[in-house]
């Protein structure tokens, strides 16, 4: 159950070797978590991480699990909830993709908007009937800045993320009301091993600032987070540019 | 026989989660919620005002007691009354106070079931002279896991785990409890202020025993050598002789008055209870108490439930809602007392509802709480920032003080340190998986603390 200020004792990580989600689950650790499942791919790097959050004193379980094969979501994701409440669950696989190959390639893009805008339907929606059948638990859905409009630079990801994160809001409203919180997490450009080859973006933040705002954000019950927070006001002013204006930024 | 899915917090208003809300008219319709509570359980709820998680069952069902609130006998000489468990405080003393007798023990609300004064085993104010509420408590009925109900007696092992049990051994249908007589429903007080918390501490070791009724407001804002000055008020039930001749007081001294505020509104904003403003309202509040005043009449709920007064007081944590936090030291931890009040005046939380209190000897829950020594109970917002690890430090010492934390309180304790606070929690357990196998009853506190 989570506690008073939101913090849970379970936690599920879809997309277990994110740094943003390990960075949370370190944190979450840190105050009351003790139970983590860590759902990815089967890959050295998720025993990995597993082992370092055991390190920690969590008892740490790794669940096979791959977004872009949705048929396999229901049974991989109803062994971790028939084993007790999950009291929080972060939706945090994504892949950045690369823009210009994937142009070309329709087949890249595709993949990119299987595994952040599909998978996460999928995951979203059993994950989603699981809690609201335990009565309680956050489904925190980590999207981007890139999802509020989307930029030539970036599109086939920001539009994936635009499509997360307008399924997460709706799912959000219908879940109002039976005990599940559903909060979207919209960081900036994060600092991280997906944008090591990136030039850095103005508001850059890093995996642990994303962490803390999402611990604030459960405490809040927050239903959307930026990171940093001032992206709200930025992004709001983005969004109202006419398109002439928006195609020539520099962004 | 209604149910509804609602969500469904603690008095403190702090994580809700959602529920089948039932509730039973009869007997026959609280056994055949229980028989069909699902694979999430239930657990009884009465009023409400268990600051934390207990009265929630997230995902099963919550099975609301209120609507069983019949007093069924009354026994005007010997004084004790068989009630149902849905029955509130209020009710009995408005019942009761014409008769002649006065609730064995009240907290400081009257708002409260006599299921509940039971499941959390409340004290009040007179603790150090009568104890915890179950120690008046003669015997009840108990409707357990299996559909069945036992009539459970004083003293048995079932009692004991019952009393202060949380609603987790069953739900208490009804209860036999022993009055207090009284001569007149109005108390007299005597007010007077501590400079600080060791003149506090002397003041209550020194004078307790001469009252039935003792509490100090603390105030843990003050910084300093006032660091934690207090208002101390004691009191007795009024004898007749002491009402003036010829008041309306005095023609009907069993009369139970009580007078109530608008109710707080339903939308208040976060952060209007800040450093500041509590700040304020303390260093009024302490100027304002007399040095010493002795005699003074109060009425019952005046002396008892001064925010009763307000309904819906809650809400004035706004949205966020608000955490309290109660613990016991022992006799001889009085410095770990001191730390904790120093570290809390220096953390400058805003708590306005912060009293100390002299707990006497402890009664036989497994699960109750008070123990002889050293109560504190305070309000803090559950928004201030840090505030789940400060506490957290908190409970090291409490716990290392040989202490423990109020569970009607908590909504934030950490599992690990439970069986340290509660030695008795093992056979609390064993007790549970051998007349609860299937753990019918279960609540958001018991799946939080895994008790």
């Amino acid at each position: 159950m989570k506690d008073a200020f939101g913090t849970p004792q379970s936690l599920l990580v879809l997309g277990g070797t994110s740094e943003i989600a390990l960075a949370t689950a370190r944190r979450l650790i840190a105050r009351r978590t003790r139970t983590v499942w860590l759902a990815g791919r089967p890959s050295p790097a998720l025993d990995g991480a597993a082992e370092r959050l055991r390190g920690l004193g969590a008892e740490v379980h790794t669940v096979d699990f791959d977004a872009l094969d949705p048929d396999s979501h229901e049974s991989a994701l109803g062994k971790v909830f028939a084993e007790g409440d999950v009291d929080m669950v972060l939706l945090a696989f994504g892949i950045l993709g690369d823009q210009a190959h994937d142009e070309r390639d329709p087949a890249g893009a595709v993949r990119v908007a299987q595994t952040n805008y599909t998978g996460a339907v999928s995951a979203g929606l059993i994950t989603a009937r699981s809690l609201q059948a335990q009565g309680h638990g956050s489904l925190v859905v980590l999207s981007s800045v890139a999802g509020e409009r989307a930029r030539r630079a970036n599109f086939i990801y920001g539009s994936s993320k635009a499509g997360l994160d307008a399924f997460a809001q709706g799912l959000g409203d219908a879940l109002h009301g039976t005990g599940v919180h559903v909060m979207v997490v919209r960081p900036g450009f994060v600092r991280s091993r997906m944008t090591a080859d990136l030039e850095e973006a103005p508001f850059a933040t890093t995996p642990e600032a994303v962490a803390s705002a999402i611990e604030l954000g459960l405490r809040r019950r927050s239903e959307t987070v930026w990171v940093p927070g001032a992206l709200r006001v930025v992004m709001s002013a983005l969004r109202h540019l006419p398109r002439a204006v928006f195609r020539r930024l520099p962004v | 026989m209604s149910a509804d899915t609602v969500p469904v917090t603690g008095w403190g208003r702090t994580a809700p989660t959602t529920a089948r809300l039932i509730r039973p008219r009869t007997y026959e319709e609280a056994v055949a919620a229980v028989r069909d509570c699902g694979a999430r359980g239930g657990i009884p709820r009465g009023l409400g005002r268990a600051y934390g998680d207990a009265a929630q069952n997230a995902g099963g069902a919550v099975l609301d007691m209120t609507g069983l609130d019949r007093i069924h006998a009354i026994d005007a000489d010997g004084g004790t009354v068989r009630c149902d468990a849905g029955v509130s405080l209020h009710r009995l003393m408005e019942v009761l106070l014409p008769l002649g007798w006065f609730v064995p023990v009240t907290p400081g609300t009257r708002y409260v079931t006599v299921g509940g004064a039971i499941g959390a085993d409340i004290h009040g104010k007179n603790h150090h002279v009568s104890g915890s509420f179950a120690r008046h408590v003669l015997s009840l009925e108990l409707l357990t896991a299996d559909g069945g109900i036992r009539t459970v007696a004083h003293g048995t092992p079932l009692f004991d785990a019952t009393a202060g049990g949380m609603g987790l051994t069953g739900v208490i249908l009804t209860a036999t409890v022993r009055l207090q007589p009284v001569e007149t429903s109005l108390m007299t007080v005597d007010t007077e202020r501590a400079g600080d918390l060791d003149d506090l501490m002397a003041r209550l070791t020194a004078g307790d025993h001469r009252y039935r009724y003792s509490v100090a407001w603390i105030d843990l804002l003050a910084r300093g050598a006032a660091t934690g000055r207090a208002v101390v008020t004691r009191g007795d039930h009024a004898p007749l002789d002491a009402l003036p001749a010829g008041t309306r007081a005095r023609r009907e001294p069993l009369a139970f008055r009580t007078s109530r505020l608008p109710p707080a509104p339903s939308f208040v904003p976060g952060g209007l209870l800040n450093r500041t403003t509590v700040g304020i309202f303390n260093e009024l509040w302490y100027r304002k108490a007399p040095r010493a005043r002795t005699g003074q009449l109060q009425r019952i709920s005046t002396f008892f439930h001064p925010l009763d007064g307000v309904p819906h007081w809650n809400r004035v944590y706004g949205r966020g809602g608000f955490v309290q936090y109660q613990f016991v030291v022992g006799h001889g931890q009085e410095d770990a007392l001191r730390r904790i009040v120093r570290r809390i005046s220096a953390r400058r939380c805003p708590s306005f509802l912060a009293v100390l209190k002299r707990f006497g000897d402890a009664d036989a829950g497994w699960l109750s709480f008070p123990a002889p020594g050293w109560t504190l109970a305070l309000d803090i917002p559950a928004d201030l920032p840090g505030l789940g690890t400060f506490l957290d430090e908190l409970d090291e010492e409490v716990a290392s003080a040989g202490g423990r934390v109020y569970l009607a309180k908590d909504s934030r304790l950490r599992p690990e340190l439970l069986a340290a606070m509660y030695p008795r929690l093992a056979d609390f357990r064993a007790l549970r998986a051998e007349l609860d196998p299937r753990g019918v009853f279960v609540s958001d506190l018991a799946r939080r603390l895994h008790l």
